[in-house]
C-alpha cells in the first residue's frame, strides 16, 4: 500500500509519514532557533554597548522592544525550538524505528498536531510584528501586566489583535499540538511494539520521551485553564487575575509554574534519552543502571509537579511552605544525580571513540552539571530571596536549557543523520562546531554568575542608569557575554557550511555506521515510507556492547545470534 | 505492508480517547480548582450564586444523563453490529445535546437581561460563564464527533469508533455533574 505513488503535496507536506513529520517539526525548531538566537543577539548588544546602534539591526533598543525581544528569546527557545525538536521532532523520528513499527498509532492525529504547531508558529511570528508592538510581558506571562498592564486596553474586537491575545493563543495552539503529539507517543509505545519488544527492552530514549509526554500531559492543563482565563482577562474584561476586581495575580503564578517547572524536565528527558543512546554506542559498554534510571527518572516525574513554587519565594507565599517546596527541590537532584552518575558510570572503563555526536553528548552533562547545582543553591529559599530575578538565575536556567535544547539535539543530529538522510556529517567541522560552541557557549553564560551574584537585575534595557553596575568590572563582563553569544552565532555557520557540504556530496552512508544496537539501524537509511520490508524481531535488550566470549564487540536487538 | 505488523494487544483508538479524556479531565481540573479556592476565599458569593437557575440546572442534568444512556445502548448496538439501531440512538444522543444546549441558551439570556454578564459584577459570574462555557463548547465538540462517527458507520469498517465517541461523551457528562452542584446547588 505504501508503494503506490503519492503527490508532492501528500508525500512532503501534508504527510502522515512520522519522519517527515519528525523533519517538519525539526525544520520549523531550526528556523525557530535562528529567530530566538538573533533576538539574543540584538539584546545582548545592546546590553553590551547601551545606546549604540547594532550592527545588522538598527538603532538601540528602547526598553519596551528591549522587554519584547527578551519575553519572545524564552518562549521562542523553550516552545518552538526545544519541544518541536527534541520532544516531537526527535520522537517522531524515532519512535516507531525503536519499537519497530511502520508509523505512528494515529498518524491522521500525527500530521494535525504539526499543523497546528505550524499555526502556532505562524501567530506567534505575526505577534511579534503587529503595529501595536510586541508582547512584552516576560515569557512568563505574570498578570497584572500581561492582564492589561500600563497599556492602554483596546475594546473587545480590538483587543484580540494584540501582541499578548496573540502570544497566548499561540502558546494555546503549541500546548494542543503537544498535547496530542504526547497521546500518539503513548500510544505507540504502548500498543504498536514489535515481535519480542518487551517495555524492559525499550531503548531509554523511548521511555525517557514516554515519561516526558506523560509528565507534560499531567501539568500542562491546569496552565491551558489559565491561559484560558487571562485571554478573556484580555478580551472580554474578566477580572480573574485583576487585584481591584477580587482576582488574584498570584494564581496565575501558581497554574504557570505548576506547568512551568515540570516543563523543564518535559524538554530535559528526551535530551537525557538522546545522551542516553550516544554514550552507550561510544563507549563501546551497556548503559549502566537501565532499569534504575526509569525508576529514578519516574520518581523524579512525581517530584516535579509538587515542587513548582520555588518560583515564587519571592511573590509572597507563606514561609512554611517555602521550606516544604525547598525541600522538594532540592530532593529532584537526587534522582536526577543517579542518571548523570549512570552516564557518566557507562563512559568508566569503556573504549571511548569521541566523534563529534560524543562531543556534545559529553559536552552536554558537562554544562548540564554547572546548571543542576546551580539549581541546588536556587531551590533554597534562604539563597533564592537574594538571587532571585538576578543574572545568577539567568546564568543558572542557561546552564540548564542551552546542553538541553541546543548540545543534545546537535548531538542527536550528528548521530541520526546519516540514518535519515543517507549521509555522514563531516567530523572535521562537526569538531570546529563542537569546540566554537562549547567554549562561546561558557564564555557567554559563565560570567553571568558573577553578574548576577553582584547583584545585576534581569529584564533592564541599560544598566547605565546605576552607578554600581555601570562600572568595571561589571561592563566588562557584559562585553564578554555578548562575544560569547555572537561566538555560538559564527560556530553555527560552520554546521550550516557541514550540512550543505554533507547534503550536496555523493557519498553515501553505512546503514549502521557507529555499530549500534538499537533497532532503527537494522532499516534502510533513509528509512522507506513504512520502515521495513519485514518487521524486525527483538531477541535481546538495547545495550548489548562488548559481550563475554563474542568475537564482535555488539550484538544488535534484532540478531538471534 | 498492513496495520497487522503490530501486536498491540489495546485498541489503539480506546487507549488513545482514554488519554484525551485524561488530558481534559486535567483542563478542567485546574478550572474547576481555581474556582473552588476563590470560593473559600469569598464566602459573600454565595449572593452571587443564589442567582443560578437551580431548576433548569437539574433539568440540564436529567437531559444530559438521559443521553449519556442512550450514546451507551449505541455501543451496545454497535457491538452486535446493528448499525441502522446505532445510527439511530446517536441520533437521539446527538438531538439531547441540542436539548442541553437550548436550555443553555435559554439560562444565558435569563442572565444576562438580569445584568449578569461575564464581565461581573461579581468574579463568580466569570467563573460561571467560563466553566459552563467551556463545557458547552466541549458538548458541541462532542456532538460533531458522534455526528461524524454517525456518518461514517453507515458505510465502512467504523463500527468501533462508537465507542471512542462514546467515551468522549461521557467525559462531557462526567464534567458537568461536577460543574451542576458547584455551581447551581452551592449557595
Amino acid at each position: 500500500m505504501h508503494k503506490e505513488q503519492q503527490s508532492f503535496i501528500r508525500k512532503y507536506i501534508f504527510s502522515t509519514d512520522h519522519k517527515v513529520i519528525g523533519f517538519q517539526y525539526t525544520i520549523v525548531g531550526l528556523f525557530m532557533a535562528l529567530v530566538g538566537g538573533y533576538l539574543a543577539y540584538v539584546f545582548r548588544y545592546n546590553l553590551a554597548f547601551p545606546g549604540e546602534s547594532i550592527p545588522f539591526f538598527g538603532d538601540a533598543l528602547d526598553p519596551k522592544t528591549y522587554n519584547g525581544f527578551v519575553t519572545y528569546h524564552g518562549a521562542i527557545m523553550f516552545f518552538w525550538v526545544a519541544m518541536p525538536i527534541l520532544l516531537a521532532g526527535f520522537g517522531n523520528l524515532l519512535i516507531p524505528l525503536m519499537v519497530g513499527t511502520d508509523d505512528m498509532a494515529f498518524p491522521t492525529v500525527n500530521m494535525l498536531s504539526f499543523w497546528i504547531f505550524f499555526l502556532s508558529t505562524v501567530v506567534l511570528l505575526i505577534s511579534l510584528f503587529l503595529p501595536s508592538g510586541p508582547f512584552d510581558g516576560g515569557w512568563t506571562i505574570y498578570p497584572p501586566l500581561s492582564a492589561d498592564g500600563y497599556h492602554v486596553k483596546p475594546s473587545f474586537p480590538a483587543s484580540i489583535a494584540t501582541g499578548g491575545t496573540l502570544f497566548l493563543l499561540a502558546l494555546a495552539l503549541e500546548f494542543t499540538s503537544m498535547i496530542m503529539g504526547g497521546i500518539n507517543f503513548i500510544v505507540t509505545t504502548i500498543a504498536k511494539r514489535t515481535q519480542g519488544m518487551t517495555l524492559f527492552r525499550l531503548p531509554i530514549f523511548v521511555w525517557f520521551q514516554n515519561i516526558a509526554a506523560l509528565i507534560f500531559m499531567v501539568s500542562v492543563g491546569p496552565v491551558v485553564a489559565g491561559a484560558v482565563m487571562l485571554l478573556l482577562d484580555r478580551t472580554v474584561g474578566t477580572g480573574f487575575f485583576d487585584p481591584a476586581r477580587g482576582g488574584d495575580p498570584i494564581l496565575w503564578q501558581h497554574l504557570f509554574w505548576f506547568f512551568g517547572h515540570p516543563e523543564v524536565y518535559v524538554i530535559l528527558l528526551p535530551a537525557l534519552g538522546i545522551i542516553g543512546e550516544i554514550i552507550p554506542t561510544f563507549s563501546r559498554k551497556p548503559l549502566f543502571g537501565y532499569r534504575m534510571m526509569i525508576y529514578l527518572v519516574l520518581v523524579a516525574a512525581f517530584l516535579s509537579v509538587i515542587v513548582w513554587a520555588h518560583h515564587q519565594f519571592v511573590a509572597g507565599i507563606d514561609p512554611r511552605m517555602g521550606t516544604f517546596f525547598s525541600v522538594g527541590t532540592i530532593l529532584i537532584s537526587v534522582p536526577f544525580a543517579g542518571v548523570i552518575l549512570s552516564l557518566i558510570a557507562t563512559m568508566f572503563q569503556g573504549k571511548i571513540r569521541f566523534t563529534t555526536a560524543m562531543c556534545f553528548a559529553t559536552g552536554m552533562v558537562a554544562a548540564f552539571l554547572v546548571g543542576g547545582l546551580t539549581g541546588i543553591f536556587l531551590g533554597s529559599d534562604v539563597f533564592d530571596i537574594y538571587a532571585h530575578d538576578t543574572y545568577f538565575v539567568v546564568a543558572h536556567f542557561h546552564y540548564t536549557v542551552f546542553p538541553i535544547a541546543i548540545l543534545a539535539s546537535l548531538a542527536g543530529i550528528y548521530y541520526w543523520f546519516p540514518k535519515f538522510t543517507g549521509k555522514q556529517l563531516n567530523e572535521t567541522l562537526g569538531k570546529i562546531h563542537f569546540w566554537l560552541t562549547f567554549i562561546f557557549f561558557n564564555l557567554f553564560a559563565f560570567p553571568l554568575f558573577f553578574l548576577g551574584l553582584a547583584g545585576q537585575h534581569r529584564r533592564i534595557a541599560n544598566y547605565e542608569v546605576f552607578d554600581y553596575l555601570a562600572q568595571e568590572p561589571f561592563t566588562t563582563l557584559r562585553v564578554i557575554a555578548t562575544i560569547g553569544v555572537i561566538g555560538i552565532w559564527i560556530a553555527q555557520f560552520v554546521f550550516l557550511w557541514n550540512l550543505i557540504k554533507t547534503l550536496r556530496s555523493k557519498e553515501v552512508a553505512e546503514r549502521n555506521p557507529w555499530n549500534a544496537t538499537t533497532l532503527e539501524w537494522a532499516a534502510d537509511s533513509p528509512p522507506p515510507h513504512g520502515n521495513w520490508q519485514t518487521p524486525p524481531v527483538v531477541y535481546r535488550w538495547a545495550y548489548e556492547y562488548s559481550p563475554e566470549n563474542q568475537t564482535k564487540d555488539f550484538i544488535p536487538q534484532y540478531v538471534q545470534e | 505492508m498492513e496495520r497487522s505488523v503490530s501486536i498491540g494487544r489495546i485498541p489503539t483508538g480506546r487507549l488513545g480517547m482514554w488519554l484525551l479524556v485524561v488530558g481534559e479531565l486535567i483542563i478542567f481540573g485546574g478550572l474547576i480548582a481555581c474556582y473552588l479556592l476563590y470560593r473559600l476565599r469569598y464566602p459573600e458569593w454565595e449572593e452571587a450564586a443564589s442567582h443560578t437557575n437551580m431548576l433548569l440546572g437539574a433539568i440540564n442534568t436529567f437531559v444530559l444523563l438521559t443521553s449519556s444512556y442512550t450514546v451507551v445502548l449505541a455501543h451496545k448496538a454497535a457491538i452486535h453490529e446493528n448499525v441502522s439501531k446505532a445510527r439511530t440512538f446517536l441520533l437521539i444522543t446527538i438531538l439531547l445535546g441540542l436539548v442541553f444546549l437550548g436550555i443553555k441558551v435559554v439560562e444565558y439570556s435569563e442572565k444576562i437581561a438580569a445584568g449578569y454578564t461575564i464581565a461581573g459584577p461579581s468574579l463568580f459570574w466569570s467563573f460561571y460563564y467560563t466553566a459552563t462555557g467551556l463545557h458547552a463548547l466541549h458538548v458541541i465538540v462532542g456532538m460533531i464527533a458522534l455526528f461524524v462517527i454517525r456518518q461514517q458507520i453507515r458505510s465502512g469498517p467504523y463500527l468501533h469508533r462508537v465507542e471512542l465517541g462514546a467515551l468522549y461523551w461521557h467525559m462531557v457528562d462526567i464534567i458537568w455533574i461536577f460543574l451542576f452542584p458547584l455551581f447551581y446547588i452551592a449557595k
